[in-house]
């Protein structure tokens, strides 16, 4: 696994900014854990102060220093987004998995409903949701309800790895060795099928950010818990653009872009190294 | 022809009506699930107005709501008042600007979406499998990798992110574009070519941004998919027989490699959707996300519900059509 | 006068990823000439660097594989072309389907799935030549085709709805179309029941005998060279085991790779139990050092391990890369 790690880091130019990215969000996290002030209140230092020694991002109309702020904010946003991709995920590996190895009838249900849930536009649906939950709305139930909606697609990759597995020569001798069916799941497929998790589950995280981000801008959601959305909708409720009060706004959008970018450097990097015919691309030189 | 209808046709066409069904219902389901009762919620807000009303005007007024909403009855009766009315095009009127049916406020609408949403779309899907094939067809070219560098980078960060972005720098900072809405305070739309600019010039932003997003992903969608193309037989035996190179891109490989992208389009159309919705919310653009944006103000819950229906019914059905289009593109569909 | 004359032709494949350099030596030192009027086998296992050779002479070089050294010259008629530095539009528009045609393997799929057989002979005729008369160039290939035994709907149909013989007649239809001087066809009946391989071999040859220009058959089965071939070079693991008239290979094999080859070809009558070759294919990353085939030959002696065996003419039209065969004539 380090091996893997380490050649990327060497090798691939994606994933050193990536994980340099990524490191700057995991200090953000571990700092929240360390903040000096309480994001829950209001008016702890001065309103509306730009960016300063004192204050890194500068101070917001509500009385926050933005920086420490940004710290509980993005804790929450990745935490959402890991929430809504772990539902998520035993989702789609149950769904897929049930429909390529049962196959038949179960399998064009399942697809069936895979295909209507890619289909419908969820932005609506999610709008409308938020609309009427917005009085128990929190970030544990959003990412719960993003879960729900965010399996289709990949319970489909999963399930056409499962129906190649199937066919292959070695799930067969397995079988013919009398080796149970859950077994042959755990040992012989899963080695394949975790690839796919993972490299879904990055794709995920960002999927379920980009959302959180929007709804809450919308107000549809927790607006108590700071998250790189609530930022900007309080920043937008108190009209920081037009009050000159720009570094409210950079930094929540500074921290989306080094948060989404970090994450789909990773996905991209990892997944070119996973995929023998991309490497096989690659080769050519 | 009889085998492709049964085959092709059917399925797809039976998938249509299951996705709008069920994307129907559970718009249905979902608000009576809800701990808030919109009547109740409504009643209250007019209340708190500070308007006196007496008890008896207020039943009614109680009573009217529950009409209208569609809460009168039994659930199974509200769900076969809700289709009936649903199929005779009546979405209720809209709370926030009463009593403007949500059926008019949206037609208003649409023209603005639809056209954001289309010209969006068709640009970053040509151009971004355009450049996507040429980029796997021609992989030393330096000006390729900067444009794949460029659209990766602004692929994953969400919307609302790039669209402000693109606002703050090009409305605020360097005032090229306009601030909001698709026309100025005081002009009438109409068709002649003044006000054609002037729209140009509101929806260039909006539009601009879906496209940025979208370039990325149908990009490194193409690019993937032409290198798998480019070491196909065909494709190695028409370079063997002599063919040009525009020939072969042309005729053999963006051919071939399109209709995947054919299918992807018609899948991503949910999610463009969702995009144009948040553009214009961000730049003030007079569709449906901006009405989006006022029926959450103002607690116009009938609006939002038809809202999610008509995008539900409209998605699904520019889907089907895709579906449609798809054999005329693929032999191997048409003939089996 | 030799059509092709390829002289100490080394080409490799060179692969660098994430920090892990390696060189296939597919093709490490091959000298032959194709003549005129001949049809010439060429036959080994797989892996034996058959299918880079035939890449390299039919200029479809591209990373990783690189030619390393030697030469590719082909003489067609008064048109001297080398092959390794033919400017690419001069190749492309002289060389290829008018001197060198190619029937791939497998042609199921070499043909444009999402268009008509009729428009891939559209662009390969209109590469070459204008088509000035739309009718005659269609009565042309339509002749053209029922002359291979192909009826005219092939022309109007899609490849999807062809069958695996059809396609691959097709493909020989399409090679023949400029009367070529050297038709490559690379496996031309594998995948292929035997009846309709029957008929495929029969095409070719009758092609050949009609033209009078050179194929260049390469095949792991040996009954094919059997049936249709003058010559026959058996390649091992990048290099040439042995080259002589078909005859001479399957009556009188000298290296011992050879021999195992024809003693493995089942005859009718004969009961006796078939002996594999020990050991397995070399490993063109990293060959075997002197005589490649010297792990598994069952007369391996110690200068096979050190030396690598020159390929020397033993009688006439015959040549042998074996240390044993050195050793007798000295």
């Amino acid at each position: 696994m380090f091996k893997v790690i380490r050649d990327l880091f060497r090798y691939d130019g994606r994933f050193r900014l990536a994980a340099f990215f990524l490191t700057a969000v995991t200090v953000m996290i571990i700092l929240s854990y360390v903040s000096p002030y309480d994001p829950d209140k209001s008016f702890v230092v001065a309103m509306d102060m730009p960016p300063s020694p004192e204050h890194i991002f500068g101070t917001d109309s509500r009385g926050q220093d933005v920086f420490w702020w940004m710290t509980f904010a993005m804790r929450n946003s990745f935490f959402m987004g890991v929430i809504t991709a772990a539902v998520s995920r035993v989702i789609a590996i149950l769904m897929g998995l049930s429909a390529g190895y049962r196959g038949g009838w179960l399998d064009r249900f399942l697809m069936s409903v895979t295909d209507t849930f890619v289909v419908l536009p969820l932005l609506p649906i999610l709008i409308l949701l938020g609309f009427l939950l917005r009085d128990i709305m929190n970030q544990f139930l959003l990412g719960f309800i993003l879960a729900l909606f965010g399996w289709p697609y990949d319970a489909r990759l999963i399930r056409s790895q499962v129906l190649t597995l199937r066919e292959r020569a070695f799930t067969r001798t397995a079988v013919y060795s009398g080796t149970g069916p859950f077994w042959i799941t755990i040992r012989e497929h899963l080695p394949f099928v975790m690839p796919i998790v993972l490299a879904t589950t990055i794709n995920n995280i960002l999927w379920a950010i980009g959302f959180e981000v929007t709804l809450s801008i919308l107000g549809l959601s927790d607006l108590t818990r700071p998250s790189i959305g609530t930022a900007l909708y309080w920043a937008n409720q108190h009209g920081a653009l037009v009050a000159g009060v720009w570094w409210w706004i950079a930094a929540p959008t500074l921290a989306a872009i080094v948060l989404a970018l970090g994450l789909y450097l990773l996905l991209t990097s990892v997944n070119d190294y996973i995929d023998p015919r991309t490497r096989l691309r690659l080769i050519g030189g | 022809m009889r085998r492709f209808i049964l085959n092709y046709l059917l399925p797809r066409f039976v998938q249509y009506l299951t996705v709008i069904f069920v994307g129907i219902t559970v718009t249905f389901i979902i608000p009576r699930l809800s701990p808030t009762d919109p009547v109740a919620a409504q009643v209250s807000m007019m209340l708190a107005r500070g308007s006196a009303l007496d008890p008896q005007a207020v039943q009614s007024m109680r009573a009217a709501l529950t009409d209208l909403y569609g809460l009168s009855g039994s659930p199974l009766q509200q769900y076969f008042a809700f289709w009936g009315r649903l199929l005779r095009g009546d979405l209720g009127p809209s709370l926030g600007n009463f009593p403007t049916p949500v059926s008019q406020m949206i037609g208003q609408a649409m023209p603005y979406t639809l056209s954001l949403l289309i010209t969006a779309t068709l640009v970053s899907w040509i151009f971004g499998n355009l450049f996507g094939a040429l980029s796997s067809y021609y992989p030393k070219n330096k000006g390729l990798k900067v444009v794949e560098i460029l659209g990766q980078t602004v692929r994953p960060i969400p919307y609302y992110i790039l669209a402000l972005v693109l606002l703050v720098v090009f409305a605020f900072y360097i005032p090229i574009f306009p601030f909001s809405g698709a026309y100025p305070i005081g002009i009438h739309p109409s068709l002649s070519l003044d006000f054609a600019w002037i729209y140009v010039q509101h929806s260039f932003l909006p539009a601009a941004t879906l496209v940025l997003i979208g370039f990325g992903g149908w990009f490194i969608g193409m690019k993937s998919l032409t290198s798998n193309i480019i070491s196909e037989d065909y494709v190695v035996y028409a370079e063997t027989a002599g063919l040009k190179e525009r020939k072969i891109l042309g005729n053999y490989v963006m051919r071939n490699g399109l209709l995947p992208q054919l299918t992807g389009l018609a899948m991503s159309l949910g999610t463009v959707f969702s995009g144009a919705l948040i553009m214009e919310i961000v730049f003030g653009f007079p569709g449906i996300g901006s009405l989006t944006l006022v029926a959450v103000y103002r607690n116009d819950y009938s609006m939002i519900m038809g809202i999610a229906i008509y995008s539900i019914i409209g998605v699904a059905t520019a889907m089907l059509i895709m579906d449609l289009i798809y054999p005329l593109f693929d032999p191997r569909v048409r003939y089996q | 006068m030799a059509l092709l004359s390829v002289n100490s032709l080394c080409a490799y494949y060179q692969t660098e990823l994430y920090g892990i350099s390696r060189t296939v030596r597919a093709v490490d030192g091959v000298t032959f000439e194709l003549y005129p009027n001949e049809i010439y086998g060429l036959a080994g296992e797989s892996s034996c660097g058959k299918t880079t050779l035939i890449k390299v002479i039919s200029g479809n070089v591209k990373p990783p594989l690189k030619v390393i050294s030697g030469s590719v010259d082909y003489q067609f008629g008064s048109y001297a072309v080398d092959m390794l530095h033919v400017p690419k539009e001069d190749l492309r528009r002289n060389v290829r389907w008018k001197e060198i045609s190619y029937v791939m393997q497998g042609s199921m799929s070499v043909l444009n799935p999402v268009r008509k057989v009729i428009k891939t002979f559209e662009d390969i005729v209109e590469t070459h030549d204008q088509i000035t008369n739309r009718r005659e160039f269609l009565e042309q290939v339509t002749a053209h085709i029922n002359r291979l035994g192909l009826p005219t709907e092939v022309l109007s149909s899609y490849p999807h709805q062809l069958s695996g013989g059809m396609k691959q007649r097709v493909a020989i239809a399409l090679a023949t179309l400029f009367q070529p001087s050297l038709i490559i066809a690379d496996e031309p009946t594998t995948a292929l029941d035997v009846v309709v391989q029957r008929g495929v071999l029969q095409m070719i040859k009758d092609i050949q005998g009609a033209s009078n220009n050179t194929v260049l058959l390469v095949t792991h089965d040996m009954a094919v060279h059997a049936n249709v071939a003058d010559r026959v070079m058996i390649m091992y693991a990048g290099r040439i085991a042995e080259e002589a008239p078909t005859e001479t290979i399957f009556n009188a094999p000298l290296h011992p790779y050879t021999q195992h080859l024809i003693g493995s070809l089942p005859m009718i009558g004969e009961r006796s139990n078939k002996a594999a070759l020990k050991g397995t294919p070399p490993n063109l990353a990293n060959p075997p050092s002197g005589c490649r085939f010297h792990p598994r030959c069952p007369y391996a002696m110690e200068v096979c391990q050190t030396t690598v065996p020159d390929l020397v003419l033993v009688k006439q039209r015959h040549r042998v890369a074996c240390h044993l065969i050195k050793e007798a004539s000295a």
